[in-house]
């Protein structure tokens, strides 16, 4: 058998682990933003508290996180039983579970490198345009946002770069299913578990650290661009 | 303008009302911590007055009483900052026009053709403004605020963070603005000669409250202004009438009154007024008309008065058909007997009045002349 020769169980985990990543970071980086935002320009009351909890999952066990997305969002969870009365989303135990999991662990990277570039940005140069005529809106689609580009940029490689990894919590929430939610870290985790498994979790492990290196290349060369871009 | 504003952060209080000339250019002037930038930036919304009124033009910005608060983007004011503040991602085109894509056509009264030719910007507008020295980002920071068509400008000593050369590569632009574009510029230094170029009328602040407001040359000649002035600003300012730009010896035969002010020649018409500035530490006194001096400007004048300026000098105004400072040491004061009343003579060396010490302005065509 060819030792390049992916079986069937592990093209499902690779092509499920970059589904899962995807859609992790794409539906959190909205709300990574936001929070960044916020938590950089904002003075309000229970703002520790706020980014406490933004930071939870870096600092807890992530089977603690999961076990805790377990109790609020799964089918019969508190805010996950509304979420099936009513809207008829279903978190456990499926895709949707496994980036939930992801997106959340990855959330305080995201935001932690957002937050950095943000505050990083002259508030100055905001003001400077708004007596140039644009409301507070456009200011931040037009000189706030393209500014933090290398925070988003950075923040976004980070959280996908985890959320591929991610393991404890998405095992606990979402489980262990093959097709479903068994992620290329769970697949290597069950590889290693059966006789004849060996070589199947090398070529995961070997996939792992490919994948890694291209985005730590990718946001090299993003973060290059920008800073030319700057320069003129 | 009529700015009547009250704010109090920290233990720093702002309560200041003056009203600004409906165009041309007001000086703001005051030492670092007087709350210039402040009342600036309450002019442009960027911060709130606790109370207060601010009308530009018959343009109600900001009044308290009535509720009136419009945020910055809707005040219509061009802001030039000390720093430029240029959105360092786009080019200095896009920079320029990012404010006046704002402004609905029918409201611009400002060309871009037209600015970019008056500032000399043509050259830069692919670049980004990482690559532009000190003075040409401030140019393009005048340009961008002109560009909104705005119904005022706000400069926030726009000189100050460049060097000698920057600054007078910088400032005949300015010059050029109030005559070129009929809008009520409000511009904040603690320059002297900035002002001195630029201003005709003027409000002084210290400690957040405004300490003398009118017309400049008036406010230059008062004496209880005058220890105000400093050190170094000390001087006085006089109108005059170009009788001769050059003589044969390359001297200015400037008038004012029936007296003629020699300076190093100088580029005007006849006829021109120029506004001349004598430094007072420039003037000496004599108690009779010197003879064998090399000195030109010798004028008959009297005492008026005489104030102390520390323990060295003192300052003694004259009156020589108009007002002259003349800064003398104490021991001279003492040796010469001087006494308000008394009948003295004024000596001015030509070359202390040079191009580099005074300062030409005022007059609009004296302007054209001379850029």
């Amino acid at each position: 058998m060819d030792f390049f020769h992916l079986t069937e169980v592990e093209l499902e985990a690779l092509r499920l682990s970059l589904w899962v990543s995807v859609w992790a970071v794409a539906a959190s980086l909205p709300f990574g933003i936001l929070a960044a935002w916020v938590l950089a320009r904002l003075r309000f009351p229970g703002k520790s508290l706020l980014d406490g909890l933004v930071h939870l999952p870096l600092v807890l066990p992530p089977v603690v996180t999961g076990y805790l997305l377990l109790v609020l969002l799964g089918r019969n969870g508190i805010i996950g039983a509304l979420l099936y009365k009513y809207l008829g989303v279903v978190f456990a135990f499926n895709w949707k579970g496994a980036a939930l999991a992801a997106a959340v662990m990855a959330f305080p990277l995201l935001v932690r490198a957002v937050r950095l570039s943000l505050e990083s940005v002259d508030p100055g140069l905001e003001a400077a345009a708004r007596t140039l005529g644009a409301g507070p809106a456009r200011v931040f689609f037009t000189v706030t946002l393209p500014l933090t580009a290398p925070g988003i940029i950075t923040g976004t490689i980070l959280a996908f770069a985890r959320s591929l990894g991610e393991f404890g919590a998405t095992i606990t929430f979402a489980s262990n299913i093959r097709g479903q939610t068994q992620t290329l870290p769970l697949a290597l985790y069950t590889l290693t578990q059966v006789p004849d498994g060996e070589m199947g979790a090398m070529r995961l492990c070997i996939i792992s650290m490919l994948i890694a290196m291209a985005a730590l290349v990718c946001s090299e060369i993003f973060a290059r661009r920008f800073a030319a871009r700057l320069k003129g | 303008m009529e700015i009547s504003v009250r704010r109090k952060q920290g233990n720093f209080g702002i309560d200041a009302s003056f009203h600004g000339a409906e165009s041309g250019v007001t000086a703001l002037y005051g030492p670092s911590g007087a709350g210039k930038t402040s009342i600036v930036n309450m002019v442009a919304g960027l911060t709130r007055p606790d109370n207060g009124r601010i009308a530009i033009n018959g343009l109600c910005l900001f009044d308290s009483a009535k509720g009136i608060d419009l945020p910055p983007e809707k005040r219509r004011i061009g802001y030039i900052f000390q720093d430029g503040r240029l959105l360092p991602h786009l080019s200095v085109r896009s920079n320029l026009t990012y404010g006046m894509h704002r402004t609905p056509v029918g409201r611009r009264f400002v060309d871009f053709d037209q600015v970019v030719d008056l500032l000399g910007i043509g050259h830069l507008l692919h670049r980004r403004p990482a690559r532009l020295s000190g003075g040409e980002k401030q140019r393009v920071a005048i340009g961008r605020a002109l560009l909104t068509s705005p119904a005022m400008l706000l400069m926030d000593e726009p000189l100050a963070s460049l060097d000698g050369a920057r600054k007078a590569e910088v400032l005949p632009f300015i010059m050029r603005l109030g005559r070129e574009f009929a809008i009520p510029i409000l511009y904040v230094s603690h320059a002297m000669d900035e002002i001195l170029n630029l201003a005709i009328h003027m409000v002084i602040m210290e400690d957040g409250r405004v300490l003398a407001c009118g017309n400049l040359e008036d406010l230059l000649l008062r004496s209880d202004l005058h220890a105000y002035f400093g050190r170094d600003e000390s001087g006085s300012v006089i109108s005059t009438i170009v009788d001769n730009p050059e003589d044969s010896f390359g001297l200015a035969h400037l008038r004012f009154g029936d007296k003629i002010l020699k300076v190093q020649g100088i580029q005007a018409a006849p006829g021109t007024v120029v506004r001349v500035r004598i430094p007072a530490s420039h003037v000496a006194i004599a108690l009779e008309p010197p003879a064998g001096t090399s000195l030109q400007n010798i004028f008959p004048g009297k005492i008026c008065e005489i104030l102390d300026q520390g323990a060295h000098f003192v300052d003694v105004r004259l009156d020589i058909g108009c007002v002259l400072w003349v800064r003398i040491t104490r021991q001279s004061c003492l040796d010469l007997h001087l006494k308000p009343g008394r009948p003295v003579f004024a000596l001015i060396k030509s070359v202390a009045v040079s191009l580099g010490t005074f300062t030409r302005i005022g007059a609009s065509d004296f302007l054209t002349s001379c850029l």
